[in-house]
């Protein structure tokens, strides 16, 4: 066998292993370790390397046989506690490490609010600029984190924070117009490119390695759900908490939205980035099958859009609500595909499952092509303003995006290149993003006049 | 010689109690340990030791530890506790009895005994 790679068998068998929900990683990490020494040991009699492995996998033990004694014996794991008690020195570090940046960033949230001026217009008690800078702000105490937890080098964190620290000065330093739309486009990109910049710290050295930027997709897709999960079960205390309240004539509301909710979605922030690390087998569940269930029926929404798109007359004459309404699906669709190649075992051939991805990303090419001919129609009727042009750049560089991707994936699952190639494709496109929310932040305020 | 599987169940506990007791020792080579001290007539399935070994850290007869083997993979390591020492005095007294019975039964046969053991 010329293409037995070792590495790659015993990741197989473990993911196999893994499967089994009795069978922590913690398992599987001695598991696997053992089976190394094995193999080794046999390579050193002189067997070759496939013929090592299989014997040490067969002394290891069948699958369902192991994982039924680990059952038997952890009883407990086959129902995962989302809060195991972790009493080593380490865990309890971690714990501290999180909860103390959680209660910065929620600390931070309530700062640009407290010193603005013309307090009491919007809903967290400021004004559109001091919501940015809490968001901002809340991603520098996300980037600190990284930083500590990760142990980023100095010029990661460094290049990381001084490029947020000039998107943040834009934002507050140029003198938008009050009624223009280049202030909300700027305040609407930055935390894209923020959490971008993040995810520099979040790589700790190695940005330029397309594992280490999948790991950084797959911990947003993780985080959203954590997030998700948080935020539901905030809201339920927060309505519980006004109508107690209410019910003693005590009106609640004012005190939730300015302090418990900015407060507790920044710290939700930071304990769902915990929680992605501390448990990550709980997610792995929870993942592939998210993945399988939407896909899906994104792909029925696409071809329903598109059917809606070209049923409802001229492309010249395009309602704008459907466009935005179009452009946000397109952005959800893309989020999606992300997660799910960042949630799918690299090694494992192509099935259904992909073939149906290469629907959804043509169906998803189609859409954007229609929004883009009905872009430039009105570019060409109305001329170019701010929000046309941040809506065009960014259906070209989807456009870019969807066609390179439906290319590869086709060939993918016609068998004939390695997922690996597709991925590659996928994370050599996140430095886009960071460089286009950027030029909108930092570039087109100026270039049309702060208007 | 194929030993019986309830045998190899019932002598799991005290041999590794009693390799631990020799000294801190990690998964692998309690198993090597295993083959030499029986002449490789033990042969244990390579996962079945482990769900064994975190029976015997939940009983609290022993506590684990994290550590980096020679090639820099992390490698768990186990070691005896009090009460595992305890544990394994125990089985000890046990098995000291029973293989003094046994002893005995086959000492008071006599020639027979030979017989049965294939001798001339």
């Amino acid at each position: 066998m010329d293409d037995f790679s070792l590495d790659d068998q015993v990741a197989r068998w473990r993911t196999a292993i893994t499967a089994h929900r009795a069978i922590s990683s913690d398992d599987a990490d001695e598991l696997e370790g053992h089976l190394r020494e094995r193999i080794d040991a046999l390579e050193a009699a002189g067997l070759a390397p496939d013929e090592a492995f299989l014997i040490g996998v067969k002394r290891i033990g069948a699958v369902d046989d192991l994982s039924r004694e680990f059952a038997l014996e952890h009883s407990d794991r086959l129902w995962k506690h989302l809060l195991e008690p972790r009493t080593t020195s380490t865990g309890r570090r971690t714990i501290l490490t999180a909860a103390g940046f959680a209660a910065l960033a929620a600390l931070l949230a309530k700062v640009p609010a407290l010193l603005d001026s013309d307090a009491g217009a919007q809903a967290f008690g400021g004004g559109l600029v001091s919501v940015s800078n809490a968001v901002a702000l809340v991603l520098a105490a996300l980037g600190g984190y990284f930083a500590v937890t990760r142990r980023a080098p100095i010029a990661a964190w460094a290049s990381a924070a001084l490029a947020g620290a000039v998107l943040v000065a834009a934002v507050n330093l140029y003198p938008f117009s009050p009624d223009g739309m280049t202030l909300p486009l700027a305040v609407a990109h930055a935390p894209v490119a923020l959490w971008l910049l993040a995810g520099i710290v979040f790589a700790a050295g190695p940005w330029r390695s397309t594992a280490t930027r999948m790991d950084f997709i797959r911990f947003t897709g993780e985080w959203f759900v954590y997030y998700v999960l948080i935020a539901l079960g905030g809201a339920v205390l927060i309505g519980l908490t006004i109508g107690l309240f209410a019910a003693i004539d005590v009106d609640a509301t004012r005190v939730a939205q300015e302090w418990i909710l900015p407060c507790g979605a920044a710290g939700a922030v930071i304990v769902a980035a915990w929680l992605v690390d501390a448990k990550q087998a709980v997610i792995e569940n929870i993942a592939p099958v998210l993945t399988r269930a939407f896909t899906p029926l994104f792909t029925a929404l696409m071809i329903a859009l598109i059917a809606v798109g070209l049923l409802q007359g001229g492309l010249d004459t395009v309602d704008r609500n459907l466009l935005i309404l179009f452009d946000v699906t397109l952005l959800v669709v893309l989020g999606l595909l992300l997660y799910s190649m960042s949630a799918r075992d690299p090694l494992a051939p192509a099935g259904w499952f992909d073939r149906l991805q290469v629907v959804l990303l043509v169906s998803a090419l189609t859409v954007d092509l229609i929004v883009l001919i009905a872009m430039l129609a009105r570019i060409g009727e109305y001329g170019f303003s701010a929000n046309k042009t941040a809506s065009l750049g960014l259906n070209l560089i989807l456009l870019g995006n969807l066609v390179g991707a439906a290319a590869l994936q086709t060939r993918f699952a016609l068998g004939r290149i390695p997922f690996a190639t597709v991925e590659r494709w996928q994370t050599a496109y996140l430095p886009v993003y960071l460089a286009w929310a950027a030029v909108v932040v930092l570039m087109f305020p100026p270039l049309f006049a702060y208007a | 010689m194929r030993i019986g599987k309830d045998l190899v169940a019932a002598t799991a506990t005290p041999l590794v109690l009693g390799i631990l007791a020799e000294g801190d020792n990690y998964g692998y080579a309690i198993l090597q340990r295993v083959n030499d001290l029986s002449h490789g007539e033990l042969e244990w399935s390579d996962g079945m030791l482990y769900p064994l070994l975190h029976r015997l850290e939940r009983l609290g007869h022993v506590e684990s530890s994290w550590h980096a083997s020679p090639t820099g993979r992390p490698r768990k390591h186990y070691r005896l506790s009090r009460s595992g020492q305890a544990a394994f005095a125990e089985q000890r007294r046990q098995w000291s009895v029973v293989s003094a019975a046994l002893a005995r039964v086959w000492d008071d046969r006599g020639p027979g005994a030979a017989l049965a053991l294939g001798g001339a």
